[in-house]
């Protein structure tokens, strides 16, 4: 569906707390507009976005049209053990994009 | 509208009949008294934002503080906005932050982005760009592990509206 950028500290110390950036390049289409032939361009937007940790869910976000095309969303997570982070897109159609990231924590 | 009747039965409208409904129309729309003749955007308005909050958080009281939602003040193009969320809170399983929901007033649809999270979080932040179709108010609330409610509203003048018609 589309490419995605991740950004995850490769090593970090147990119980330090990480910043994640996550980017998908998708058009977020609105709904709200109309092509060149005065015809509604029908919405098409992620609506759903989630990061677990090995498996344990610990970000999940709801988006409306009012994100900007190609989401970027940061947040924050506990580095408790090393593993994957998995990231997890879906949009109006239901398709769902994902990426994953690994992790060490010493 | 029924003093602007023609009185001649089965008529065509006649130029002066025309002219004479124009200007009853132009008149009751300056005044305000035709609604339906004005032309709006579909927009949301204070109301609209805070029925959504109704919708998301039901009729709680929202307590201001804690909360820190950091928008530029004056945004040249609102089709891409840097925004960020910060919340004051331990992230504790005893005392953390459940999710955090961010409304605004006038773009066509009131919801911006609900995060959910817990005490694995480490810091209560997140940051993403929005849309904003006009300069407004954008507010985001916050929903702790105790169930209170804490929000912060940012006031935002927008000099490029994001697109939403004709673009």
């Amino acid at each position: 569906m589309a490419r995605t950028l991740i950004n995850v500290p490769p090593k970090a110390k147990r119980g330090q707390v990480i910043q994640i950036k996550s980017l998908i390049s998708h058009v977020m289409e609105t709904g709200y507009r109309r092509d060149a032939t005065g015809q509604p361009i029908p919405r098409d937007i992620i609506n759903a976005f989630v990061c677990t940790y090995n498996g344990v869910e610990i970000f999940r976000a709801d988006l409306h049209q009012a994100i900007a095309a190609n989401p970027f969303i940061t947040f924050f997570t506990v580095a408790t053990e090393s593993g994957t982070l998995e990231f997890k897109w879906t949009d109006d159609n239901g398709e769902v994009e994902t990426a994953t990231a690994k992790i060490a924590v010493e | 509208m029924t003093d602007i009747q023609d009185s001649r039965p089965n008529s065509q409208p006649t130029r002066r009949s025309v002219l004479r409904t124009a200007a009853t129309f132009a008149a009751a729309g300056a005044a305000g008294a035709a609604p339906f003749l004005t032309v709006r955007r579909a927009a949301a308005t204070p109301e609209t934002m805070k029925a959504a909050i109704a919708k998301v958080i039901g009729e709680a009281p929202v307590a201001i503080g804690k909360v820190t939602l950091d928008i530029p003040p004056l945004v040249e193009n609102g089709n891409s906005v840097a925004m960020n969320v910060n919340v004051d809170s331990p992230m504790t399983p005893a005392d953390h932050v459940k999710a955090v929901h961010v409304f605004n007033e006038k773009n066509p649809q009131p919801n911006i982005i609900s995060v959910h999270c817990d005490p694995r979080a480490g810091k209560a932040a997140f940051s993403t760009r929005i849309r904003l179709a006009d300069s407004q108010n954008v507010v985001a609330i916050a929903e702790m592990s105790d169930g209170s409610l804490w929000s912060d509203t940012v006031e935002v003048i927008v000099t490029i509206a994001a697109c939403l018609e004709y673009n």
